[in-house]
């Protein structure tokens, strides 16, 4: 940290010096320069400052690796030979007491011997590491300021510079994205080989206790994911019954028929819906929808779960109903002017222009909405971890409780588990089934979006 | 809403009344406001019977505005408000007892920018006919379209292909289009909002044809940038400025003997 700080302070030195012999080069004339003085203190700066940082920075990202590994190395034969997972666990410790975290139990010689060692290194590669850095910055920013001179192009250089900081930047977050992708489909097809896909893809059971010990008693467990797809489409459904007509219906009140000042404050509203944290939708979910229609369904006779997949339904459509309206309401607003006054031309109402101008030529993109609504359905878990509840029942009950695949994700990790058994594993499975369906109805989506533009522009 | 204030005093004439064929269209002290903003005043103006009146003047002069008032087309504008007398057939149109629906199928529109919907040619110029109940059936719908599309100069081009898409056309063909579209609900009067003005030579002349046979069955309020095809298509020509009408009269005195200066002045290009 302190390391940071310094080399921050010498870019900026560099900054000042350089822009400053850049002025006096130029003698007060800055059209005596290529480059005006303050590209000439940047491009020292990101000379001094860059390099020196990003090596500090790859430090502290693999510091604790390369660390680890050394003092692996350096343990006696007897710690060294234990089978890899309990070596990674003797590790695990050195690491907390290397750092001083208290370890909840006695600790082993070899591991306090060994933490010893770690820390030791560790502070030894942060000195080493920090010294190079502030050398390395000193020395660039030098070399930066001896460089200033009339002819030297140091805007162009500048530009090049921001031209790499914002592709990195870029690049650092479509890695980590195909980073977690991976790791979602490396994890699952592990999975895959403990399960097969057809008993997972078809299987009709879905009940993932798995023994944790060998000679534990207890089912292995079976993987059967259609309930969970089941029970995510028949709520997804009952949010699309919701959201699809209270949404678009909003959308055509607004975009054709509201006074220009109720829009103006009814839309904003209609946008708070969309900020409300789902938390809150969840326990909104739990503790009034789902009472009520329980109230409701016995007073009807009819069997109501006090957890029911309409309640999360029903909920989770309020939720979404801000994307369907406000999507709907920009194809709305999108079909030109020309066309609606074509069909008032010619003597139409405003219905009929609506149903028959407006929104037809509005439904490619009423329809992305709706997908994009969906795939955010789909995805959504604090609803349905509140309201649906845990029970992977096939049905397509509404008053039922069901599970969806983002519940059984969660409650598959929640609390202590063995972190390659079948059972958590299935929670990537399942993270990449569901990744998978939202990737298609997004692309999907757009893909209608972006034709529906081209039509109109 | 557009409130109508009647005017009782009659307009002056050299001909006795009873004499003078009673004109399709009338307006008679036109005002309009966009909000705090005029945008007519005091418009007087006859559309006769199956003649052509053109409406020219310069850019943000008031003609469209004015032409929308014919058919309250003004009405689907936020805060529009229009004052005065505007008869079609001696019948008050802005009178709480006439139905703007039923307006607008007396006084058809063809826009600016041809704008066939996103629907087949077909059903493009079935439109009108199927929301006002024209036809009965498969066989009425399809003589209306083939009739309106004969109307329009394009039965010839787009026979063969009456289910694609209206987008299709060329301009010009999507301009004709919009014209069938029109007259499919046999309108009396057809308004017209610069109908050339997105098309090539070729097309233009098409449609200026056009306008001359559909004189024989309708009545026509055009908006033209273009003087030559202001003289060319139009027996009457009204002079927009800043909102007023200047001069309204026969199109060739307009065009060879103007007796406003400021006529004069537009139509020899020396402003506008
Ligand atoms: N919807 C509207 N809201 C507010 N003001 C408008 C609106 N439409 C037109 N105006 C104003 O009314 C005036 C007349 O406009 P209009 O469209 O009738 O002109 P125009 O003669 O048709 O011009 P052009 O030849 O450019 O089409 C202009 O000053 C314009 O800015
Ligand atoms: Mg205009």
């Amino acid at each position: 940290m302190y390391t940071l700080a310094i080399i921050l302070v010498m870019a900026a030195g560099a900054f000042l010096f350089s822009r400053q012999r850049a002025w006096a080069l130029a003698g007060g004339r800055s059209s005596a320069l290529h480059s005006r003085p303050s590209y000439h203190g940047w491009h020292a700066a990101l000379l001094s400052g860059g390099p020196a940082i990003l090596l500090v920075v790859l430090w502290f990202l693999f510091a604790s690796p390369i660390v680890g590994a050394i003092v692996t190395a350096g343990l006696p034969e007897v710690v060294r030979s234990q089978p890899p997972g309990t070596l990674q666990f003797f590790m695990q410790d050195v690491q907390r007491l290397a750092a001083g975290l208290p370890l909840g139990r006695e600790a082993s010689p070899e591991a306090i011997e060994a933490a010893d060692a770690y820390a030791r290194a560790m502070l030894a590669g942060n000195w080493v590491f920090g010294v190079l850095g502030v050398l390395l910055a000193g020395w660039l920013g030098w070399l930066a300021y001896r460089k200033v001179d009339p002819q030297f192009r140091a805007r162009n250089r500048v530009e090049r510079w921001t031209d790499y900081i914002l592709l990195s930047a870029a690049a650092v977050s479509v890695l980590i994205t195909a980073g977690i992708v991976f790791s979602v489909l490396f994890e699952s097809l592990r999975f895959f080989s403990m399960v097969s896909p057809i008993e997972f893809f078809f299987g009709l059971n879905w009940s993932p206790q798995t023994a944790i010990r060998a000679d534990q008693v207890g089912s292995s467990g079976s993987f059967g994911a259609v309930p969970l797809i089941t029970g995510t489409l028949l709520i997804t459904c009952i949010a699309i019954f919701v959201a699809g007509p209270i949404g678009i219906m909003a959308a055509i009140w607004l975009s054709q028929y509201a006074p220009r000042r109720v829009r103006d404050v009814a839309k904003p509203l209609m946008e708070v819906l969309a900020g409300i944290p789902t938390v809150v939708y969840g326990f909104f979910a739990a503790l009034t929808v789902a009472p009520f229609i329980r109230r409701v369904g016995e007073a009807l006779g009819l069997n109501v779960a006090s957890e029911s997949a309409l309640a999360a339904g029903m909920v989770m459509g309020i939720m979404i109903i801000p994307f369907v309206s406000s999507l709907s309401d920009d194809a709305i607003k999108a079909v030109p002017t020309a066309l609606r006054d074509g069909s008032y031309g010619l003597g139409a109402t405003k219905a009929e222009t609506i149903q028959r101008v407006i929104l037809p030529a509005a439904l490619p993109g009423i329809i992305a909405g709706f997908l994009l609504a969906v795939s955010r359905a789909i995805g959504e878990t604090m609803i349905v971890v509140m309201a649906a509840g845990l029970a992977a029942n096939l049905t397509v009950n509404p008053f039922a409780a069901v599970t969806t695949v983002t519940v059984q994700i969660v409650t598959l990790l929640v609390g202590d588990q063995e972190f390659d058994s079948a059972k958590t594993l299935a929670a990537f499975a399942l993270g990449l089934f569901l990744f998978a369906i939202t990737l298609v109805l997004n692309v999907i989506a757009l893909y209608i979006l972006q034709r529906f533009r081209e039509r109109y522009d | 809403m557009a409130t109508a204030i009647k005017v009782n005093e009659l307009p002056k004439t050299e001909v006795p009344a009873a004499q003078r064929p009673a004109p399709k269209m009338s307006a008679r002290k036109v005002n309009l406001w966009y909000g705090q903003k005029q945008a007519l005043f005091d418009v007087d103006l006859d559309v006769a019977k199956n003649s052509v009146v053109a409406l020219i003047g310069p850019s943000g002069c008031g003609k469209s505005t004015f032409l929308r008032c014919l058919n309250r087309m003004n009405d689907t504008i936020d805060g529009c408000r229009t004052q005065g007398d505007i008869r079609l057939d001696d019948r008050d149109i802005y009178d709480r007892s006439v139905d703007v629906v039923q307006l607008r199928r007396q006084v058809g529109m063809v826009f600016q920018k041809p704008n066939p919907f996103p629907k087949s040619i077909y059903e493009n110029v079935a439109y009108g006919p199927r929301i006002h109940g024209l036809a009965a059936n498969k066989a009425e719908f399809d003589e209306i379209v083939e009739t309106s599309l004969k109307g329009a100069g394009l039965w010839n081009e787009v026979a063969d292909r009456l289910s694609q898409p209206g987008n299709s056309l060329s301009g010009g063909q999507q301009q004709r289009l919009c014209i069938a579209r029109a007259i499919a609900v046999a309108p009396d009067v057809i308004l017209m909002d610069e109908p050339c003005s997105a098309l090539d030579p070729i097309a233009t002349a098409k449609i200026e044809e056009l306008i001359d046979e559909l004189r024989q069955h309708f009545t026509i309020c055009i908006v033209t940038h273009n003087m030559q095809q202001a003289a060319r298509v139009s027996q009457k020509t009204a002079f927009f400025h800043l909102g007023k009408l200047i001069e309204f009269g026969d199109t060739d005195q307009i065009f060879t003997n103007p007796k406003q200066q400021m006529t004069q002045d537009y139509i020899t290009g020396r402003f506008g």
